[in-house]
Order: structure tokens, then sequence, then C-alpha cells
């Protein structure tokens, strides 16, 4: 039997890999990744507090999870589409035009 | 439980509607190829039902869906003040040259808007983690695609990505937060986890922890400070009339959603000795002092760099930070009192800061440029423009006699009243810095010669009918303002809040 904790670390582990991620790459699609990866963390929490506290809602929260996250990548990839027609780079670093 | 559903649609009316104009709007433009004004007609008729809708919902107090969203005069206001929006908004695009170009895309755009209305909708009566969420992200969803509308604009769509990637990352760390309060409270409704805060022992520093969490979702729905970096470059990239329904309609959403959750969750209702309209958070959670300093932080770093902009659109973003700060006050003070003045500030708000894109979307009609040295000598070449201009800059700084005067004297006397001085004066400052730059705007338009000699501005009678419908109230509300106050007052009311 693996205890609540080990599952909350793993996920927090998970989490902040995923927001260094979000920060520090410079590629869009890893980008999307790294965001998708945070939401899977939360996901792996809301199970794991959901079979400790017995209780199903947990798991329902994390239907909809998924279904946001897919929404999101498919918005997403469409957007770095429109993009990449005008700029020919996923690099962020590059997507400038925009600033202070 | 049929019966409970069909009872909770009775009360769903002004969201059904959207939903049903939504999915109307949507096969119409496939219909109707050749006449697109149609889908325009049919959006404007869908959120002015769903505006009679709400109207009609004015004094209710209940809970539908089994508890997932509330319908009380709390939501019942916001969603009016959204739905006004909508409506400028939709009337805005009608003579927007962005979306008016983009003829085969026209039909998108309408129903794109009305399920964003949706969303900000749901968020206003929200009243579950899970419902806040899905409302929080199908309103997101759909600024993120509006916000990069024009497509071939190289601008447009960087803003759009910028937007998506900000926008996932806070809603990453919102549903993280909201799966650790999940954790501690075993509740996902917002009364559940008040009742289960209340009664039990919870680890302080994990609840804070949560709950930082989740104010990054809220704060960049709002766009606080420091989760505002999101708001200068989808404001200048995304089409004017889209920048507009966000600077009002989703800050309002945000805000309302805001309150909900902190009010409800966090309230301790067995405080007895508390002068009345004032309320008290819950034991070693004091939630509001995160939001003092996340106002000051927000209305002191909006003022101070909209103060070196060049570009109109990205100065009225900043301007738009610092009245997210402004509002913020207005919730930390803990009392009806400081809640009724966000809500008058939001009626204010409303009227002068969607005229003041409105112009600078005319404005960009005609000569093609948000820069404010293309500003120079509008007030000569169009004086009805500058006039309204110098009203609206006049009122989104505050001063009398225009409707933000009140929208700020409300704010100013709820922080006063309960003790929050130093807040008041911070906030103060805060208007005198926001002055500078709004008259640096004015004095292009009236005190520089234009640069080329360029001729007078017309605009055909509906144009200038729309203008005045802006700027009317804001005008009017600084003279009479009694009914908004009256309004915000009774709309104080949340369902299931003593």
């Amino acid at each position: 039997m693996i205890e609540l904790e080990s599952y909350l670390l793993l996920s927090a582990i998970t989490f902040v890999i995923g927001v260094i991620g979000v920060l520090t790459r410079r590629n869009a699609i890893i980008v999307f990744m790294s965001i998708e990866l945070m939401l899977n963390s939360v996901n792996l929490t809301l199970v794991a507090f959901s079979a400790f506290l017995g209780d199903p809602t947990g798991q329902m929260l994390v239907f909809f999870v998924m279904t946001v996250a897919a929404a999101e990548a498919a918005v997403g990839l469409a957007i770095i589409i429109a993009l990449f027609r005008n700029k020919q780079t996923l690099n962020i670093d590059e997507i400038n035009i925009l600033k202070w | 439980m049929v019966d409970q559903i069909l009872e909770s649609l009775s009360k769903f009316l002004p969201e059904t509607t959207l939903v049903v104009a939504f999915c109307l709007a949507l096969i119409a433009d496939l219909v109707f190829r050749k006449n697109r004004g149609i889908v325009t007609a049919l959006s404007l008729l869908g959120v002015v039902v769903s505006l009679l809708f709400a109207f009609q919902q004015a004094g209710m107090s209940l809970s539908v869906f089994s508890g997932m969203m509330a319908v009380d005069p709390f939501s019942v206001f916001f969603k009016i003040v959204i739905g006004v929006s909508a409506v400028f908004i939709i009337l805005f695009s009608l003579y927007s040259h962005d979306v008016q170009t983009t003829e085969r895309r026209k039909g998108e755009y309408f129903s794109l808007l009305l399920a964003l209305t949706l969303g900000m909708y749901l968020m206003a009566g929200a009243a579950n983690l899970l419902m806040m969420v899905l409302a929080l992200e199908l309103t997101s969803l759909t600024s993120y695609i509006l916000a990069g509308y024009t497509k071939e604009a190289g601008d447009s769509s960087e803003a759009s990505l910028k937007y998506i990637i900000y926008g996932a990352l806070s809603s990453g760390l919102m549903l993280y937060g909201i799966s650790i309060i999940y954790g501690l409270t075993g509740a996902t409704n917002i009364y559940g986890i008040n009742e289960a805060l209340s009664t039990g022992e919870v680890n302080e520093i994990t609840l804070l922890i949560a709950s930082v969490l989740i104010i990054a979702g809220f704060g960049y729905k709002i766009s606080a400070v420091p989760f505002h970096f999101w708001t200068p470059d989808v404001y200048e990239g995304a089409p004017v009339t889209i920048t507009a329904f966000l600077s009002v309609a989703s800050k309002a959403a945000g805000f309302a959603m805001m309150i909900r959750f902190f009010k409800v969750s966090f309230l301790d209702s067995n405080v007895v000795d508390l002068p009345s309209g004032m309320w008290s958070s819950l034991q070693g959670f004091e939630w509001n002092s995160i939001l003092a300093v996340l106002s000051v932080l927000t209305m002191t770093l909006g003022n101070l760099v909209a103060v070196w902009q060049n570009n109109l659109k990205r100065l009225l973003a900043y301007s738009s930070i610092a009245h997210a700060g402004y509002m913020l006050m207005g919730v930390v003070v803990l009392s009806d009192k400081g809640l009724a003045a966000v809500l008058i500030y939001f009626v204010v708000y409303l009227f002068m800061n969607l005229g003041a894109f409105y112009i600078v979307m005319l404005v960009a009609n005609k000569t093609g440029s948000e820069d404010i040295d293309s500003y120079k000598g509008l007030g000569y070449r169009s004086p009805l423009l500058g006039v309204a201009m110098v009203i609206f800059f006049i009122s989104l700084t505050g001063l009398p006699p225009t409707a933000g005067f009140i929208g700020k004297l409300y704010l100013f006397v709820a922080l006063l009243d309960a003790k929050w001085i130093w807040l008041a004066v911070v906030g103060a400052l805060n208007s005198v810095i926001s002055l500078y730059y709004y008259v640096r705007v004015l004095r292009n338009m009236f005190l520089r010669d234009p640069e080329k000699d360029s001729g007078s501005i017309r605009f055909s009678v509906p144009q200038v009918a729309i203008l005045l419908l802006l700027l009317v109230p804001t005008l009017l509300f600084g003279l009479y303002f009694a009914p908004i106050v009256d309004w915000a007052n009774a709309s104080v009311i949340m369902f299931g809040v003593r």
C-alpha cells in the first residue's frame, strides 16, 4: 500500500517540473507539453485525494480537467499554426513584435 | 431529479438564450452565405433577450443545478454589466475595420462573441469550484481565439499565443490550488468548503498556499500584478473591439468570481459583535491582506508604466491594470460598503472605458494608427471626438463632474470607513500619476498641430449615436448617481450568506 504522501509528493514534483518547463523552454510546442504536465499532476493529486477521502467528486473533476486540457491543446496548436504562417518560427524569443 | 433540473432550467434563461443564439448564429453563418448581416442581427438579438431575462431575475436568491450555480442579486448585477457591454461591442463591431474586412469569418466572430458572453455569465454565477473552472476556461478559450481573430496580422497571432501561454499557466496553477483545497476540505462547493473550514482543523500553511495558487487564476483574469504580463500585449495586438470587451466584461466576470469565492469560502459566520454591513474572515486566514498587497502593486505598476507608453491601446491596457488595482481596494475592506463601491465602479468603468476604446477604434479606422503621435491636432480635425475623449479621460482619472469621480469617491469612503487609511493614500497618489499620462494624450489632441495638413474627420450618424450612448451616461452619472448607488447597494446580497 502506497501512502497518500507519496502520491502528493510525486504530483508536486511533476507540477514544479511543468512550471519550470513553461518558464524556461523556448519552443512553443514544448511549452504546451509542459502545461499538459502541470494539468496531469493536478489530475494525480485529485485522484489521490479522491481515493483517500473515499469520495468520487475528485475523480469526476479529473474528467473535466482532461477535457479542458484537450480543448486548450487544440486551440493552442491552432494558434501556433497561425503564428507559424506569419513568422516561420516557433521560438518564443523571436516572437517579439510586442514589448513594454 | 428531472423535476429539479427542469426547475433549475427555468431559472437559467439568460444563459440558455445565449446557448440557443450561439447555435443559431453558427447555423445562420452556414446557411446565409450571401448575407452575413443576419448573423450580426441574430447575435445582437440574443444578447438583448438574455439581458431581458437577466432583468427578470432581479430579486431572486437561490441556487440551481444542485448548488452548481447561484442566481442572486450579485450575479444578476454582473450579468447585466456583461450583457450591456456585449451589446456595445456588437455595435462597435459594425464599424470596426478589423471585423468588417474579414467578411468570410464574420459569422465565427459573432458566434464566438456569444460564447464568450455565455462564459462570463457562468463565471458571474458559479458557486462550485468545478463550475468556476469550466466557466473560466470557456471564457479564456474563446478569448484566445478572438484575440487572434485577424490572424493574417503578425501582432494579432502573437498576442493570441502570449495570451494562451499565460492563461494556461495560470489556470494550471489555479487547478492545482483547487485540488489542494479539495484534499483539505473534501468539498468542491464553496458553501461546503466554508463549512469544512469553520468546523474542522485545517493546516493553515497548506490553505495559504492553495489560496495563493487560486489567486493566480483570478489575478490573471482581472490582470492584477504579477499576473498581468499578457495584458499590454494582448490589448495591443487584438482587434480593438475584443480589447474593449476584455478590458470591461472579462474583468467584471473575474471580479465576480473572485469576490464570491473568497467571501463565501472564508466567511466567519460565528462572529457576532460586528458593525452591520461588515463581515469577517476565518481566524488565522487574512486573505484580504494578500489582496491589499496585490492592489498596491497593481495600481502602482499600472500607472507608472503607462507613463512611458506611445501606443494608445497599450496605454489604456496599463490604465486598465491600474483600475483593477483601484477596484481591489474595495474588496480588501471586507464590508458591504466596499463591495457596493466596487459594483458602482464597474457601472462607471463600463461606460468610460468602452468610450475611450471606441474613440481609439474610430481614429484607427481613419488614420490607420494607434500611436499617440497620430492624435496630434485631432481636437481640431474632429471637435466632437476631441471633446468626448476629454470627458472619458477626465472620468478615467476620477475628476468631477464625471462618473469616474463618483466611482472613486465611494471606493475611498469605504476605505476610510474601515480605517484602511494608508491604502486610500496610495490610491489617491496613484490617481495623481494617472492624470499625467491621460493629459499627455489630450495635449497632443488640442495643443499640437497635425503633422501633415490633413482635413477634418467626419462620422456617420449611427457612429455618433453610439458615441453619445456612452458619453451621456458618463456625464449624467457624475451628477445624478442615486439610482446606481441604490442598485449597487441592493446587489451585494449573495445566496447563502447572511
